[in-house]
């Protein structure tokens, strides 16, 4: 078992011009851990995404980025409405997104695919009316 | 070249500072330091923007720029004036006062970087429409935003243009131009000055560019030309016409004068150093919003906004809305055979290599515990960033902590 570090994060719900400052801190400290520019893009844009649905379905909730030196697991995690779908939710351009929201220019339905699409792994353990814990890591090795 | 050590154009005189805390907040890449009562640059860190400069009330950072006579030195003298300078002047209303004002202060021929910049935006849109080129594509005119993607935005890279900045293909061309009016000139006989509103372009031309050397021989400070030339202008008399651009070229001047000249609406333009680092974060989020072409400028309101510059940059960009509004659009088309291909000295070919100067350590395990002593540290030290031990956060206190450079008792507020 190697070392690992966490870096915890609270995402503030309803907040879409703070959404981005957890991913954004993210690559800041995977920089100074000496990760390639790729690895670090991909961590950014999965966890971006996993920020912004989380602002949108779950009024908020936690994220936790654990390195080691085989792996990053990010960790995003809600008491929101839960997804009553998984199959479908995972499509791309599927979204129950309000059209308040789509006007802003999110809610495409590519939330999920792209989380799925720029790591090796994800899974999802979600529980209607509970919440949502979303896992995925990036293979370092 | 890109090993080699950097040459920077912002400098510290020491005796001026007092060790305040005004730059070391402002700079955006954290270069700065404060010890022993005054600021240290790392030169690693610092990407000539020019922040510190802007923001230092006892004038203790300057750049590091040539003097007119610096070119003394050359027998055929050729003035390269960026279209900033022609918004620092109160009612011009033709800018062939200006480019008269040069040609009385000495130089030989004036070559408008502003048609080099029409040029630039011709072979851009042909550029656009290339094959296989990753979109969007971000300009590379402004140097620090260059240097701010090598240093801090790697996975970005490709995306930059390599399409020489407006003030090279000038160079170019005025060589080109001096060569065939005068053959009799040799290539040391001919000196080319670029008349810069801001220090960043003089480290492009000290520097180069990765494997591309300057066609630009000295660099002066836009307000040095600037009060040289207010003594020489006159506008009582009859000045003949010189001037080869139009609203394009002077344009380039303010933000998104580069983008918009593009004719195509599908553009991001952000200046403002914070304001750009922020959208190439989005970007680099993924978070790109459906656009072609992303012209950024590290100064607020464009290149008008340069230290170097005279003039409040708005109403430098009033000015120069004024005397473009009787100009063509452009003087500089492409014909159809030129429209064919994108000549060589318009293009570069290698970008600055990326440089991971945040990087802790080579070693990623010894990186991991250094991270984990930055944290534990960030946990004991008050968090108020008040920048009182020299470093602009705590969090950047327990970096240098945990990298050696400073120590926990250099913490103002917990020594209490």
């Amino acid at each position: 078992m190697s070392d690992s570090l966490v870096f915890h994060f609270d995402v503030d719900g309803d907040n879409f011009t703070s959404a981005g400052q957890a991913s954004t801190q993210v690559k800041k400290n995977l920089r100074q851990l000496g990760l390639s520019p790729a690895i670090i893009r991909r961590v950014s844009i999965a966890m971006y995404e996993g920020e912004i649905n989380m602002v949108i379905h779950a009024n908020g909730g936690t994220a936790d980025v654990v390195v080691t030196e085989e792996y990053i697991e990010i960790v995003l995690e809600d008491r929101g409405p839960g997804i009553q779908n998984v199959e479908q939710a995972m499509q791309e351009g599927f979204s129950t997104a309000t059209d308040s929201i789509r006007s802003l220019g999110f809610g495409a339905g590519m939330g999920l695919p792209n989380m799925k699409r720029y790591t090796d792994s994800m899974s999802i353990d979600t529980v209607i009316g509970e919440g949502t814990t979303i896992t995925m890591r990036v293979n370092l090795a | 070249m890109t090993s080699s050590i950097y040459e920077h154009s912002v400098q510290l005189d020491v005796s001026r500072c007092t060790g305040c805390t005004n730059c070391l907040r402002r700079c955006p890449t954290e270069a700065i330091r404060i010890s022993d009562g005054h600021a240290k640059i790392n030169d690693a860190r610092c990407i000539d923007c020019g922040e510190c400069i802007r923001t230092c009330d006892n004038k203790a950072k300057k750049a590091v720029i040539e003097k007119l006579d610096a070119m003394n030195r050359f027998r055929y003298k050729i003035a390269l004036p960026a279209p900033s300078l022609y918004g620092q002047f109160d009612n011009l209303d033709d800018v062939d006062y200006v480019l008269d004002g040069l040609l009385k202060i000495g130089f030989d021929d004036v070559f408008e970087v502003s048609k080099a910049a029409e040029l630039v935006s011709a072979y851009t849109r042909q550029y656009l429409k290339t094959e296989g080129v990753k979109l969007p594509i971000i300009s590379s005119a402004c140097p620090v935003i260059v240097r701010l993607i090598a240093l801090r935005f790697p996975s970005l890279n490709d995306n930059v243009m390599h399409m020489l900045p407006p003030m090279e293909v000038a160079a170019t061309l005025a060589r080109q131009r001096a060569k065939e009016a005068h053959p009799e000139l040799s290539d040391a006989d001919i000196g080319v000055c670029f008349i810069s509103p801001c220090p960043a372009k003089a480290s492009y031309v000290k520097n180069g560019f990765a494997d591309y050397k300057s066609q630009v021989d000295v660099v002066v400070s836009m307000s040095d030309v600037y009060f040289a030339l207010i003594s020489k202008m006159s506008r009582d008399e009859e000045v003949h016409s010189m001037t080869e651009s139009g609203m394009v070229g002077i344009g380039w001047a303010t933000s998104g004068g580069e983008a918009t000249a593009l004719f195509n609406d599908e553009y991001l333009a952000a200046d403002g150093i914070e304001n750009v680092i922020n959208v190439l974060d989005q970007i680099e989020n993924g978070n790109i919003p459906p656009v072609k072409f992303i012209e950024l400028d590290a100064c607020t309101g464009g290149c008008v906004g340069g230290v170097l510059t005279v003039q409040n940059p708005f109403i430098a960009k009033t000015r120069l809305q004024s005397l473009r509004r009787y100009l063509p659009v452009s003087k500089n088309f492409l014909s159809k055979e030129e429209q064919e291909y994108i000549p060589e000295l318009y293009l570069f070919n290698e970008l600055p290599t990326y440089k991971p100067i945040t990087q802790l350590s080579q070693n990623m395990a010894e990186s991991m515990r250094m991270m984990a002593d930055i944290q534990k540290l960030r946990g004991m030290l008050p968090g108020i960033d008040c920048g009182a031990c020299g470093a602009p956060s705590c969090r950047a206190l327990a970096e240098d902590i945990v990298k050696g450079r400073a120590r926990l008792e250099d913490c103002k507020i917990l020594e209490k």
